[in-house]
């Protein structure tokens, strides 16, 4: 055995040392789901993925899933730091104290932290503008409810889903005078058997669409067995419940980034930046349409799909006025990433409070 | 072929065998399931349980994590072990330890940002008041309606967690966290932070806590009177009444000492590895302390060890994950399998294998 673990450690050293010198840079993703998630980790490893395949030799990836937010993402940063991780992604909210943390440690790593607000000389922090493509999801689902009742499955209440909420609720709404939104709030990214049970409690209430701000397709199973209930694929495209329930999808397409910062990176050019970017710039996508959308429906969300990606519109144009009936933007105004930053309240006409 | 044949009297030589054979076969399966999975076996267990301690890369940062993933899992354990031998089943540790967390925070928060040393004690007795509040519940309900503690502890965890959840969008929110929730991060305040007694160590105050309840329980079990009660009243509950032990204060004790630990940990966590209340902050010690406590044999110091142990293989099995690109849900499989293949051994502590056909 001694033997045995010598000789092992041997060899292990060996492939560690060929594969340093083989690669220039070493990449690290942290993960808070699985990589079989399909939905919102799925697509980080897609990015990872296309990162391995568009440097080949030149640059080395690890990742580790299923990494708890708090103190045990902490430990799982360094190792990789120790492991000589040049450059990290940490793609959860809940790691944002944690990889200012680590980064203090590491002072030559660099370190990107996905969705978050704090950063350092070798912090980077970057999101995409989900809610532009949840503009078109409201669009849709106003546009096809028969009931008038959608529910929403939501994560946690923190800016960026309050945010899809907002975005959803004010483009049903005015398509459709009638609709409601029906929230429940189940705390976590990733549970199929919540979500389940939170899609299927909420198509009982009689939603006949069903919008997910959670990582499984669980929600997606729920309503194909309930039968005439609409979804949308969140995070990832969600392909395999096409055409229905699945009718569209709103896509996180990292890999663009995530290669522009390896080679930054590479180039030795990379610094600490902040970065919002949505449909326009491609890291937002919108999924196929299905034959189950109506082609004048359908015709609609490209239409705006097209207005919000050339910067024509913006989902967030006032009049809009918060919950309590006060004015937030006023005809024509439209939202300033400060304030779609800190989002914490309801828009005019949604019922119930986010959670405090 | 095979015939079980219940033992008079528990075997010795089993219960403390048992863990040890669980290890074993647990890295024999685990070797194959690795192998399974396209990796050398032998590089995955070494990865597993050699690198975290002597791997020149990583050891120097491993062996503190060790202690400071052992710390809390023992500590909690330690209390859960007095219920167990008494019969008392607290299954909602992971509740008392948020609890213990939530009272802790507030008191630190409640001060801040006032420096002032009295404040880190007062947090410790607010971390122990917490946990033992909320281990108080299903005592009571016991002692007064029968009701059964395995499902109110284990449902008062969901109760937790949703005032967790409740405080870290309200009460305790960080009032200059652009309204994401979660709390200030004590590790940024210095009166409440639970900071390494020598640096570099691991060695935090929650792990100095944790080896001197090791020593004072291994007291009370072997020297108490109170620990003479606890297990006379799990080994033998008539005998007990009639040498005069009182069963509600024995279960009141038993809860009450658990829920106190556990509030405890989830205080020295909360202000020392963890920084800070989120709706995500406990990660399940609460229950995986019951496999230490178990795997441990209810016994202090077998509850030290396998307190480290298992720290080991969660911090191997993060490693493995790194070094070898083994799905999270593998080393979740491995961890999981060690407490399977325990109670299959633990069947011989009980009954005696007899091969061949006899009638």
């Amino acid at each position: 055995m001694y033997i045995k673990s010598v000789i092992a450690g041997a060899i292990a050293s060996l492939g560690v040392a060929a594969a340093a010198l083989a690669a220039d840079v070493k990449v690290g993703f942290v993960y808070v789901g699985p990589v079989g998630d399909y939905g919102w980790t799925y697509e980080h490893d897609q990015g990872r993925l296309a990162v391995e395949e568009h440097f080949g030799d030149r640059v080395e990836t690890v990742y580790q899933e299923l990494v708890p937010e708090g103190a045990d993402s902490e430990r799982v940063m360094t190792q990789m730091a120790l492991q000589g991780a040049d450059l990290i992604f940490t793609t959860s909210f809940g790691y944002m104290e944690p990889t200012i943390n680590v980064a203090k440690k590491f002072p030559d790593v660099k370190f990107e932290h996905a969705t978050g607000y704090m950063r350092a000389d070798n912090v980077s922090t970057y999101s995409a503008r989900f809610y532009e493509g949840r503009a078109i999801q409201g669009h849709i689902a106003g546009k096809m409810t028969k009931t008038n009742k959608v529910g929403y499955i939501g994560s946690f209440p923190i800016p960026e889903v309050v945010r899809g909420i907002n975005s959803a609720f004010i483009h049903a709404r005015k398509v459709n005078p009638d609709v409601e939104f029906n929230i429940v709030w189940i705390y976590t990214w990733f549970d199929p058997a919540k979500e389940a049970d939170a899609a299927t409690a909420l198509i009982e209430q009689g939603c006949d669409v069903v919008l997910q701000h959670t990582d499984s397709t669980a929600p997606q199973a729920a309503a194909e067995k309930a039968g005439g209930v609409i979804t949308f694929g969140q995070a990832s495209d969600m392909a395999m419940f096409k055409p229905m329930p699945r009718v569209s999808s709103i896509i996180d397409d990292w890999a663009p980034y995530y290669i522009a910062r390896t080679q930054a990176v590479l180039d030795g050019t990379w610094t600490s930046t902040d970065t919002w970017d949505g449909i326009g710039p491609g890291m937002v996508g919108i999924g196929e349409i299905t034959s189950a959308v109506p082609a004048d429906v359908k015709a609609e969300a490209l239409a705006m799909k097209d207005a919000i990606a050339s910067g024509d519109y913006h989902p967030f144009t006032g009049p809009i006025n918060k919950q309590d009936g006060s004015v937030w933007l006023a005809a024509g105004e439209t939202a300033d990433d400060g304030t779609l930053l800190g989002m914490n309240f309801y828009v005019e006409g949604i019922k119930g409070d986010v959670p405090q | 072929m095979f015939k079980l044949e219940k033992r008079p009297q528990q075997s010795q030589k089993w219960i403390y065998l048992s863990p040890f054979l669980a290890v074993l076969i647990t890295m024999i399966s685990g070797g194959i399931l690795f192998a399974a999975l396209g990796e050398n076996p032998f590089e995955a267990i070494r990865i597993i349980f050699w690198d975290p301690l002597f791997d020149p890369n990583f050891a120097s940062y491993s062996r503190p994590q060790l202690l400071v993933k052992a710390g809390p899992l023992i500590l909690i354990a330690i209390g859960l072990s007095f219920g167990f031998k008494a019969g008392v089943w607290n299954i909602g540790a992971e509740g008392q330890y948020i609890l213990g967390a939530i009272f802790g925070a507030s008191v630190a928060l409640a001060f801040y940002p006032m420096e002032s040393k009295f404040i880190f004690p007062l947090m410790i007795i607010a971390g122990a008041l917490g946990g033992f509040l909320w281990g108080l519940i299903p005592a009571l309900l016991k002692a007064k309606l029968n009701t059964n503690e395995i499902l109110v502890s284990l449902m008062l965890v969901y109760v937790a967690e949703s005032i967790l959840a409740s405080v870290s969008q309200g009460l305790l929110k960080n009032p200059d966290g652009y309204g994401f929730p979660g709390s200030r991060n004590l590790q940024n305040y210095e009166s409440a932070a639970n900071v390494e007694i020598i640096a570099n160590s691991g060695m935090h105050w929650g792990v100095l806590f944790a080896f001197i309840t090791v020593i004072v329980s291994y007291i009370i079990l072997t020297k108490h009177i109170q620990g003479f009660n606890i297990q006379l009243t799990g080994q033998a509950p008539r005998a007990s009444k009639f040498a005069g032990v009182n069963p509600t204060a024995n279960i009141v004790f038993c809860l009450g000492i658990s829920g106190a630990l556990a509030g405890l940990a989830g205080m020295f966590e909360v202000s020392g590895p963890s920084g800070q209340i989120t709706i995500e902050f406990n990660s399940g010690y609460g229950f995986t302390a019951i496999i230490v406590a178990f795997l441990g044999r209810l016994h202090p110091i077998g509850i030290f060890l396998s307190g480290l142990l298992i720290a080991l293989t969660y911090i191997g099995g993060e490693l493995a994950q790194l070094m070898l690109g083994l799905p999270g849900a593998s080393i979740q499989l491995f961890q999981g399998m060690l407490l399977f293949f325990l109670l299959a051994t633990d069947l011989f502590a009980n009954y005696k294998v007899k091969i061949g056909a006899d009638n």
